[in-house]
């Protein structure tokens, strides 16, 4: 076993003195890692507010409660009632995290398919990219606020829920970096592996899935990175239009109203919103763990 | 044509012109092979030598001339899969294991899983990585994962065997063994080779014949048969009759690059 991860750990060229770590080790130098930076994050934070506050610096901003609480108010503004004899924040939010989670998921479902569908379909002819790509790309350029409402529109008028539209809304999102990479990915296939497929009498269709995709799945993987975390804005942004009030958008709006009075309250909200992206990003990382078997030099 | 039947391989006039017409690659090439036969073709970078064997292969169309694979089109040839190919890097698929690599082409003619299972076993013994069905292509080393391409080459028992420098790329030492061990293969399965090199003593000690070809427009320059001993062994290397023949073909080399300038 010590041999192996010397082993792995000279594939990926990296050259050593140290004697090889076993796993619990890593995964405690890593754990260890995350600390370090997250303290170190929390201490620049408090040490730029002290500064600013102490010699009154005004520039980029004044500072003061107000527009830049303390870490530890954020984080302790999570265990307050929300409301006057009301929930905590953290359980509300933690809703509202579910009910957007579950608008981003099925949007980030919805995106990867068609994306993915979309690329292997662009990647059957050059003719087909020529006159596709520039409406794919074109559709990015539209701000989502601008076709959010017509989608609430057009599906409410098919009596589906608002939650179904804002999942749509979120795909729109997920959909174009995943085609624009699985694309990628199945052209950057080496070309003698084709020739010996050609070789097999192998038809297109097998050449696509034995061949194809899977040297397109690490380029298919950056761009679920991507999209993940956007499923989760483009969820928020489209509860806006849809005056949805049980998700993290919703909430955003609510807290924005006050926020003179309780700021830490839309910062707490911004961090479950963070922490929610993240979660999707982490996720799709396990999924390539788990999918992906290329040599280390192929793995992003 | 009963011309077809004695002949594993047979080309008539083919040329070759890449790139708008301005890059004659391959001029007039006439060359029969007989079934069992381990043809190396040899030459000048640019000659042309990869051209035939991917001519041969059906993986480009001839600009002139008739190829004819097992008494048919090398179209049809191609589509029955009659000949494995080996090129100079391994070009396993790191998705799969070593034995579904070598799996591969015998999925592609529909084997039940339990066939392709025995064969490939039998296949990894042939040369010699039993044990090793589970690992990945990049956690062998060159010459293991070229053992692995020829075991996928020869998994389904194709009548020819197309080779384009698949020991270029590799050292002297694992060169020679792996030599020795393709003709131990070849003896063993009677199939027909081509085999591409720039090695003079590699194409002398593998083949019954070598073919000269001339720099570009690649040409037939000649024919060498090489009358050594089978099997052949670490000694045939020391045999006079084997410097002579490297002599040889080295001479017509010399010749036909001349005749080029």
């Amino acid at each position: 076993m010590e041999a192996h991860v010397g082993e792995a750990t000279a594939h990926r060229g990296r050259i050593s003195l140290l004697p090889p770590l076993s796993a619990v080790e890593e995964a405690g130098q890593r754990a260890l890692t995350f600390v370090a930076v997250l303290a170190g994050l929390v201490g620049l934070w408090e040490a730029y507010k002290w500064v600013w506050e102490r010699f009154d610096i005004s520039w980029p901003f004044e500072v003061n409660g107000r527009t830049l609480p303390h870490t530890y108010d954020i984080v302790g503004q999570l265990f307050e009632p929300a409301q006057r004899n009301g929930p905590l924040l953290i359980s509300v939010l933690w809703d509202a995290a579910r009910f957007t989670g579950k608008e981003a998921a099925a949007g980030f479902a919805l995106g990867a398919m068609v994306g993915f569908t979309l690329g292997v379909a662009l990647a059957q002819s050059k003719l087909l990219q020529r006159g596709f790509l520039p409406y794919v790309v074109g559709s990015q350029t539209i701000p989502i606020l601008a076709i959010a409402p017509m989608v609430v529109v057009w599906l409410g008028a098919h009596g589906a829920e608002p939650w179904v539209s804002v999942a749509v809304i979120s795909a729109y999102l997920t959909f174009f970096p995943v085609t624009i990479n699985t694309l990628r990915g199945l052209l950057s296939t080496d070309p003698r592996a084709l020739e010996l497929m050609r070789s097999y009498a192998a038809g297109r269709w097998r050449t696509l899935w034995r061949l194809r995709v899977p040297t397109s799945l690490p380029y298919l993987f950056s761009a679920l990175k991507i999209a993940a975390p956007a499923s989760v804005v483009g969820a928020i942004i489209g509860e806006l239009p849809s005056s949805i009030q049980d998700g993290l958008g919703g909430a955003i709006i609510n807290f924005n109203q006050y926020y003179i009075t309780s700021p830490e309250s839309l910062w707490a909200t911004n961090l479950v919103a963070a922490l929610l992206g993240i979660g999707f990003f982490l996720v799709v990382v396990v999924a390539e763990r788990i999918v992906v078997r290329r040599a280390p030099e192929h793995v992003a | 044509m009963s011309a077809q039947t004695d002949t594993a391989v047979s080309m008539r006039g083919v040329s070759k012109v890449f790139a708008d017409g301005r890059i004659v690659a391959l001029q007039d090439i006439d060359l029969d092979i007989r079934p069992g036969e381990f043809i190396s073709l040899i030459g000048p970078s640019g000659c042309g030598k990869s051209t035939v064997l991917r001519i041969v292969g059906d993986l480009i169309q001839p600009t002139d001339g008739e190829v004819v694979v097992n008494g048919k089109s090398a179209h049809r040839a191609r589509l029955d899969r009659d000949y494995g190919i080996v090129f100079q890097d391994a070009v396993l698929f790191d998705w799969r294991t070593v034995k579904k690599n070598v799996a591969l082409p015998l999925e592609m003619v529909g084997w039940d899983r339990a066939r392709r299972g025995d064969r490939v076993r039998e296949m990894l013994e042939l040369v010699e990585l039993t044990g090793f069905e589970d690992r990945r292509p990049w956690q062998l080393s060159g010459g293991m994962q070229q053992r692995v391409a020829i075991a996928r080459a020869l998994s389904f028992s194709p009548a020819l065997l197309l080779m384009d420098e698949p020991f270029g790329a590799l050292d002297e030492m694992t060169r020679e063994r792996l030599n020795l061990e393709l003709l131990q293969i070849w003896e063993r399965s009677r199939s027909t080779v081509i085999f591409v090199t720039h090695s003079i003593p590699e194409a002398v000690f593998l083949s019954t014949r070598v073919v000269v070809m001339s720099p570009r427009p690649g040409r037939v320059a000649s024919l060498v048969d090489v009358d050594l001993p089978h099997p052949r062994t670490v000694e045939t290397r020391e045999n006079p009759r084997f410097f002579e023949l490297v002599t040889t073909v080295r001479d017509d080399l010399r010749a036909a690059g001349e005749e080029g300038v």
